[in-house]
């Protein structure tokens, strides 16, 4: 289960989407603002929105409801931010890609390629003595990967942290609060 | 029309109504400080420091209640603004502060004088911008304007690169701003307001804590008909005294680290807390598990952000408090709370009893002197404080009555505010007498500013509360370090020499019996005048909450005792 359908009560980690204008330091502002106020951000990634001169920031903060709350307030109050959501406990899709070089050799790169298969992901280079594994999912399952990779083990590795994005609803045949199954 | 963008900059300023800017010339502003030439209704007053124009304009601001203007250079000037945003930040208080930049072309050399401005006081400004092309100077005056005046106020920085100060546009006023992501308007929250009202009217142990949104959002009056509506008794902060006058009937005084006893067990005993503009800072709360353990909390508040910062409100009325006072008027039931004022008033009866001044004393002790400063000015005078024990005694033993009669640094503490906030209060109300109450450790970090008063021929008045240490820092040795006074003893120039240096009149007191007699001289004085109290070294402010202690539990004011030559107090 992914952190954004945690049930709210209880969870440690609350997932923001903000809008930003694409303006020059409008991201240090909202980093600075991190720093200071003492929120404790596990992951945080900045891109391209549907609308021109708007970026789409996901972050996933650390802490309790209180800490979420200020999260969002404070944000709020930057002038370059035009919109805050937090979509913690609401049904949405949160993915996010890992780039994982991992060591092998003759005998462990067939473990290794089925591994990858199982989880969907796939090996994008290859080389003598390493493949290089490309990832995309939830966080829980980037995580398991990453776990069992590390018996290879992992000799380098990139996460971009979550993006996030809330479901549409669901049309005559659903209830809206479908349980479904975790996919990648 | 044509105009530099020097010029744009002025004729921004005369749209947005600027009458006075405080600054001072350098390098990277010298282009616009030469278009000032052509726009002889804007008055420019010369600093002595950076950091004493940034105060300046926050004075005139909270006087006025308006904006505040200060213009200065690019890298140490700009610098030397930070601690005066950063005040202006921490109380809320509407600033534009012009800043020159190197030349874009230069921009990320490190070029001569050149700082990252804007990176530098992001944290202490509502906002900041940078300009790099004179398209977007008009419209950026306009947004700071917009911004430091509108939803909760604060200090705007405009940093102007000095290529874009010499370049020429078609200058045009922007009528509107369009800031999508600032929309600081909540409509009330009616249904808010309802179950508020129930509270109150369910309450039999009602009390407000007035904060400086009352006076901000001009909403004084309101709070007054509400407070006799239900009786209900108000505390104020610190930056609230004025919210009420002291003389009122439902008047309490100051609550928190440094208030009466009976605000601070009034906040422990009540069963209904209405916080008024006021954001719980840590001085008025104590120990924050602790707080009005008994008490339903209704938050008035204009920043959504403050509502459950520190304390959770039980309901949260987000709005403008002058609207929000009215709205919860018209729904609560007039009510009587004849037990509750006589509890609270059996507590002020016993906090009264221990009153330094009921003691006699022969020795100059400061609650007398600011006692009698209330006397001798009748309260009819701005007070500027600056940071420290001379502080808390001024809220303590002045009578304040009226909105914006106090001015004093409250969230920063910033040692230095008092004389050059003067100067701005001084600049706003030009007819009002602004008397500077400052300790001898903090007149020294902005004493340069005696020049500006002379230079600008304000008839400010000094009072100096000299007790040669940094009073509050040792009070605090004395009582949680062993009275180890590291670096508290202070040595002092004769300030009456420095202010007579000045060309300022000046008179040294030591005696209690000279205090009237001195205060009233200064007052009559046609002119600014300094006062050197030179007070009994090691007193006390009190009663005081331990930092982090619950608000009840207080270091109570040593009792007055008898003694051989009549009741004199325990030190």
């Amino acid at each position: 289960m992914s952190a954004a359908a945690a049930p709210a009560g209880g969870a440690t980690k609350h997932t923001v989407i903000a809008w930003l204008e694409d303006k020059p330091g409008v991201l240090n502002r909202v980093v600075g603002l991190f720093r200071r106020r003492n929120f404790n951000i596990e992951s945080l990634t900045v891109g391209h929105s549907e609308t021109p001169g708007i970026s789409r920031l996901t972050f996933v903060v650390d802490g309790d409801e209180r800490m979420v709350d200020q999260a969002v307030k404070q944000l709020y109050k930057l002038v370059n931010v035009t919109k805050v959501e937090n979509i913690t406990g609401k049904r949405a899709i949160l993915r996010e890609m890992a780039l994982i070089r991992v060591k092998v050799d003759g005998q462990t790169r067939g473990e290794v390629m089925q591994i990858v298969d199982i989880y969907r992901a796939r090996i994008v280079d290859v080389s003598m003595d390493s493949v290089v594994v490309q990832a995309v999912g939830a966080t829980d399952q980037i995580e398991s990967l990453i776990e069992l990779l590390s018996n290879y083990p992992i000799l380098e590795m990139v996460r971009t942290g979550a993006v996030a994005m809330t479901r549409g609803h669901v049309g005559r045949n659903g209830n809206g609060h479908r349980k479904r199954r975790t996919a990648l | 029309m044509k105009r530099t963008g020097a010029q744009i900059v002025w004729e921004a300023m005369l749209q947005e109504g600027v009458k006075v800017v405080f600054g001072m010339p350098g390098g990277a502003i010298l282009p616009t400080y030469d278009a000032l030439a052509q726009y002889p209704q804007i008055h420019h007053v010369l600093v002595r420091h950076e950091q004493g124009a940034a105060h300046m304009a926050d004075g005139y601001a909270r006087v006025s209640g308006d904006v505040g203007v200060c213009i200065v250079t690019s890298g140490p000037a700009a610098t030397n603004l930070v601690t005066g945003l950063a005040n202006a930040m921490m109380d809320s208080i509407p600033v534009v502060a012009i800043t020159g930049q190197v030349p874009t072309s230069l921009l990320g050399n490190d070029a001569f004088q050149e700082t990252d401005v804007t990176g530098v006081t992001q944290p202490v400004t509502k906002h900041n911008y940078l300009v790099t092309d004179i398209k977007d100077l008009a419209q950026v005056m306009k947004e700071a304007f917009y911004i430091a005046r509108h939803g909760r106020p604060g200090p705007v920085l405009v940093d102007i690169c000095k290529d874009v100060q010499n370049d020429s546009t078609d200058f045009v006023y922007p009528e509107e701003v369009n800031l999508p992501g600032y929309q600081p308007w909540y409509g009330l929250d009616e249904q808010a307001v309802e179950e508020a009202a129930a509270i109150i009217n369910r309450s039999r142990k009602p009390l407000i804590i007035a904060g400086h949104g009352v006076q901000m959002g001009n909403a004084v009056e309101e709070l007054r008909v509400f407070a006799e509506k239900a009786e209900i008794p108000v505390t104020t902060t610190l930056l609230g005294l004025g919210d009420i006058p002291e003389t009122h009937p439902l008047a309490l005084g100051m609550c928190g680290m440094h208030g009466e006893a009976h605000t601070n067990l009034a906040i422990q005993e009540c069963d209904c807390l209405i916080a008024v503009g006021m954001r719980f800072d840590d001085r008025v709360t104590g120990k924050l598990d602790e707080f009005a353990p008994k008490a339903k909390i209704i938050h008035l508040e204009l920043d959504p952000a403050e509502v459950g910062k520190n304390v959770p409100a039980d309901v949260a009325i987000i709005g403008d408090c002058k609207d929000s006072l009215q709205a919860l008027t018209q729904k609560i039931e007039p009510a009587r709370h004849v037990e509750w004022l006589e509890e609270i008033a059996s507590w002020r009866e016993e906090g009264e009893e221990r009153d330094i001044l009921r003691a006699e004393v022969d020795e100059l002790i400061p609650p007398y002197v600011m006692r009698q400063m209330w006397h001798v000015t009748q309260g009819n005078c701005i007070v500027v404080t600056d940071v420290g024990q001379h502080q808390m005694w001024e809220a303590q033993y002045f009578i304040h009555e009226r909105p914006r009669q106090l001015l004093t640094s409250g969230g920063l503490g910033t040692m230095g505010f008092a004389l050059p906030a003067a100067i701005g209060a001084q600049m706003a109300a030009p007819d009002a007498q602004v008397w500077a109450v400052v300790g001898d450790g903090g007149f020294q970090m902005t004493m340069q500013e005696m020049a500006t008063v002379m230079q600008e021929r304000l008839p400010i008045k000094i009072a100096i509360i000299n007790n040669g240490f940094l009073g509050m820092v040792r009070q605090w040795q004395q009582i949680f370090y062993e009275k180890r006074y590291t670096g508290t003893p202070i040595l002092n120039p004769d300030f009456v020499k420095l202010a007579e240096a000045y060309g300022m009149a000046g008179r040294r007191v030591t005696k209690k019996d000279e205090v009237v007699d001195a205060l009233a001289e200064a007052k009559a004085h046609d002119g600014p005048f300094l006062l050197d109290f030179r007070v009994k070294e090691e007193v006390n402010v009190y009663p005081m909450v331990a930092p982090g202690a619950a608000v009840g539990d207080l270091i109570r004011r040593p009792k007055v005792v008898q003694g051989p030559s009549g009741v004199t107090p325990a030190w």
